[in-house]
């Protein structure tokens, strides 16, 4: 399976044991809401009940007068003028004028007990004057839709449209029309997919303090320091270097933790308050209600084919709610919809659209699942009308290195092919099905991502080495970059310490997202680990009196390059290490930059399910992943990253979803109701590491994170159709849906 | 509103302090005792992460009252390794990747190993069905009912 151009690794590939994994079994492990420091209060959160509403007038008097209460802050306490997404920002940590969905804080307070602050809370008084509100994508832009901010539009939006379209997207090539005309099936349908919320286990947290004098501290769970510390200091007007960020170990993020929610008001309650450190811990349903879910999308999708499976073009049209504010991920979207294909024409066109709902946020693989629902599905659909098996349609349209993305650039190195190859030959296509079983084959594709990045790397006295990075450990990062930095210096894996490190150690890194972490943190360690080598050699041809071009480095020592160098022993990473002091000081290596060489990702699921004709109930029987990791540092964790990435897909496909009420209110603001896959729901999750290495990291990564979450949304509603012959076109496809679905079939 | 001194035991240890009436058993573990490996996901008992043995039964930590454990035996995550000894489940874990952000792990593994005691020789769907209170939502739960699995035989002293 693995199409291996590289030398054999003697640690990269292998399974240790994660360097946290003791503390996470033990609970000694401590995430965003374990910590506490001396003096400190607890802040709570006033949030409007209301969709959208005016807000007439704040009374905090009796809040204020109530005993332990320390501070209450309102806008009037942050400061004023700030534009773009600054301003965005900070109008969602605290709003201003007008309430903008149910769930947007207005009031923050803070106390010596949680319960107090939580008392406090209900003792502020809102006057609201309820404004009329939306929350559907097509119903914000009718004609009649309530206008939800006037002015919001950026330039791309075309005379005309409805204020609440802030962004306007569309690229094309080829010749769409002609496309169609020379295809011999074209078929067109409507797409919609609800919200869904990332569901990470651990609600946001963090611990706050700023000082009159500006110099403030946080304690947080996030994807990424730097990013709290520049959006922190921004909303509450402070110097983004005053500011030191310390990541906590992070309960999940999956994207969603990648920007600010109730942090600023830790730092605006804590200012208020003398500089007492203020903790502010969400609820469930705080998260639910007013953290980023992603978008919900309505989307429009006309292909054409040949009898022979062709694609001759394709045209799409997607709509996007990302809550009252621009940033719907309309574009990364329509840029994944088309991406396995060999496209001779698309034309695309994308709208943002404002709702009163919660400002979306990232979450895996952003827009891609719900681009892959609507081209994958329809797909399948054709294939079936021209009897065309899915997985021949898939191989003959298949990119291949060299070709013309759906969106433009020309692809490098990629392992579509490969994936495909590895599905058609897995055990699990060939397994029969009985009745009511169906099964659903879709791809899926992401970019992946480089983004800023630094890391340090020192030796100790000791020969070992620590690596300092700022990408929060997820889901096993510590231990793949100790695996790349080991096999680079030639040492031990357990010689190896990864610390995730606060912002006032290293450059400005993005988080861990865009699957990056991996990729862009272990191309950056192993180039501080070639760095620190390069002086170790340097400082053993010193001690011999010879060339330092005439020293390699080989299993963790320095040695004369040949027989011309000279006759020395190898002089170990322990021997130069101990010495150090006295051979020129301390011996680190350092990297900063934004990578290149960014290797793509593609994937391929299979999924068998058993619709209950008399419920509409679907079980999922078996489901297999096939990815190009690249090279998978860590198998274990690479699998872990597939099959959860899976098991989100298949909760967005079948369960879950954001579900309003006619009031705006959110119905479903508890995992009760608001249900992610539990451990019943699921078969064992197959895995394929397809590995075709990325030319562009030096041990071949691409980044495994999010493709996992795009394909089973088309390829649960494909197997649906497979099993009943009803086709679903909106999610979730939950039992009522399927049922009306199977009825509509059968009347049909 | 005046606080209900409370005596209970903690991982076999004597301990008291002082709860809120209002305040949940997890509260009162992870802010009064400083117990911070059970975690509060939902608050609503549907997660599982609060997961304890409160007088030898599996609870959720946030649907009971800190004044409830008067008199009663908890055990939590911080009382399942025996010193430096791991628990099997909690060393197969490790070994299986069954964890990813860890966030859940916790509750996991109190859940699990209440699971073993009651049956040693679970089937698959048994630990499914079991486990159903517990979400995780980083693993697709594969790599851990494999874990609980192997603890399991390792437990019933069969060669994994």
């Amino acid at each position: 399976m693995a199409k291996d151009e590289y030398r054999e690794f003697r640690l990269v590939g292998t399974r240790p044991d994660r360097p946290d994994g003791l503390d996470k079994v033990t609970g000694r492990a401590r995430y965003g809401a374990d910590m506490t420091a001396p003096g400190m209060l607890w802040g709570a959160v006033v949030r409007s009940p209301h969709a959208h509403a005016r807000i007439v007038k704040i009374d905090t008097s009796k809040a204020e007068a109530l005993e332990g209460v320390k501070a209450v802050v309102t806008r009037a306490d942050l400061p004023t003028g700030l534009t773009g997404e600054d301003w965005d920002l900070q109008e969602n940590t605290l709003a201003g004028e007008r309430a903008l969905y149910d769930g947007h804080a207005v009031a923050a307070v803070a106390a010596t007990s949680a319960l107090i602050a939580q008392e406090a809370a209900r003792l502020v008084e809102v006057d609201y004057e309820v404004l009329p509100h939306v929350t559907d994508v097509d119903a914000a832009m009718a004609p009649d839709a309530p206008v939800i901010r006037e002015g919001a539009a950026d330039p791309t939006v075309p005379e005309g449209m409805h204020p609440n379209v802030v962004k306007y997207f569309a690229f094309d090539h080829g010749d769409v029309e002609a496309g169609f005309a020379q295809a011999d099936l074209v078929m067109e349908r409507t797409y919609k997919t609800e919200a869904t919320h990332q569901g990470y286990i651990e609600p946001h947290a963090c611990l706050g303090q700023l000082g009159s004098d500006g110099k403030g501290e946080m304690w947080v769970c996030t994807q990424g320091q730097w990013f709290i510390r520049r959006m922190c200091a921004a909303v509450v007007g402070i110097e983004a270097a005053q500011l030191r960020v310390t990541p906590s170990e992070i309960g999940g993020g999956f994207g969603g933790k990648t920007t600010i929610f109730m942090e600023p008001l830790s730092l605006a309650l804590s200012r208020k308050a003398g500089g007492r450190p203020v903790k502010i811990v969400m609820s469930r349903s705080e998260v639910l209600r007013a953290t980023g879910p992603t978008a919900s999308a309505s989307m429009d999708v006309k292909i054409g084919m040949k009898k022979d499976g062709t694609i001759t073009a394709g045209k799409a049209t997607f709509r996007m709610q990302g809550g009252a504010f621009p940033g719907a991920p309309v574009d990364m979207a329509l840029y994944c919809a088309f991406a396995p294909y060999k496209m001779p024409a698309v034309e695309c066109e994308g709208f943002d659209v404002l709702a009163n709902r919660p400002k979306c946020a990232a979450y895996r693989a952003p827009g891609s699942p719900m681009g892959a629902f609507a081209v994958e599905s329809l797909l399948d659909e054709m294939c079936r009308k021209l009897g065309i098996d899915p997985m021949d349609m898939r191989m003959k349209n298949a990119v291949r290195e060299g070709d013309r993305a759906a969106y433009g650039p020309k692809f490098g190195s990629i392992g579509l092919v490969e994936v495909l190859e590895a599905t058609r030959a897995h055990p699990n296509l060939s397994i029969p099905l009985g009745l009511n079983q169906g099964r659903g084959i879709a791809s899926g594709y992401w970019f992946n991502h480089g983004g800023e990045t630094s890391v340090s790397m020192a030796i100790s006295e000791d020969g070992t080495a620590q690596v300092s990075v700022g990408t929060p450990d997820i889901g096993g990062s510590r231990a793949s970059i100790a695996l790349m930095t080991a096999e680079t210096l030639g040492i031990p894996y357990e010689d190896v310490r990864v610390n995730v490190v606060e912002t006032g150690a290293l450059g400005v890194n993005e988080p861990t997202h865009g699957s990056r972490a991996t990729f862009a943190s272990g191309k950056a360690a192993v180039e501080a680990a070639q760095h620190a080598i390069k002086e170790m050699c340097r400082r053993a041809a010193a001690e011999w009196g010879i060339e330092p071009e005439a020293v390699e480095w080989v299993d963790g020592a320095a040695q004369p390059a040949g027989p011309n160098a000279g006759k020395f022993p190898p002089m170990t990473i322990a021997e130069i290490a101990g010495k150090m002091g006295s051979t020129g000081g301390p011996i680190s290596g350092h990297h900063e930059s934004v990578p290149g060489g960014v290797g793509e990702s593609f994937g391929c699921h299979v999924v068998d399910v058993e619709v209950d004709p008399e419920t509409g109930g679907v079980k999922i029987l078996r489901y297999l992943v096939v990815q190009d990791a690249g090279r998978a540092i860590h198998p274990s964790y690479v699998e872990g990253q597939y099959q959860g990435g899976a098991a989100q897909g298949i909760g967005w496909a079948l369960n879950e979803g954001y579900i309003y009420g006619e009031d705006g209110r959110l119905q479903n603001p508890v995992f009760l109701d608001y249900r992610v896959p539990v451990a019943s729901d699921l078969p064992m999750i197959d895995t394929v590491i397809v590995e075709v290495p990325n030319p562009g990291h030096p041990y071949g990564v691409r980044g495994v994170g999010e493709t996992g979450i795009t394909p089973p949304l088309p390829a649960i509603a494909n197997a649906i159709q497979a099993a009943t012959g009803a086709r679903l076109t909106e999610l979730p496809m939950n039992p009522p849906r399927v049922l009306a679905a199977i009825k509509a079939a059968k009347a049909g | 509103m005046s606080k209900i001194h409370v005596t209970t035991k903690v991982n076999g240890d004597p301990v008291e302090f002082l709860a809120d009436p209002r305040e949940t058993l997890l509260d009162c573990l992870r802010d009064r005792l400083g117990l911070t490996g059970s975690k509060e996901g939902c608050g609503t008992g549907d997660c599982g992460a609060c997961s304890v043995i409160l007088d030898g039964r599996l609870v959720c930590s946030c649907l009971v009252l800190g004044v409830e454990a008067q008199g009663k035996a908890v055990e939590t995550i911080e009382g399942m390794a025996q010193g430096e000894d791991l628990h099997p489940l909690q060393r197969k874990f490790i070994e299986h990747a069954a964890l990813q952000c860890g966030f859940c792990t916790p509750g996991i593994l109190v859940a699990a190993k209440a699971l073993l005691e009651t049956n040693p020789d679970p089937t698959e769907t048994e630990v499914r069905y079991w486990l159903a209170g517990n979400l995780c939502r980083c693993t697709g739960y594969d790599k851990i009912i494999r874990a609980v699995m192997d603890a399991a035989a390792e437990l019933r002293g069969e060669a994994a």
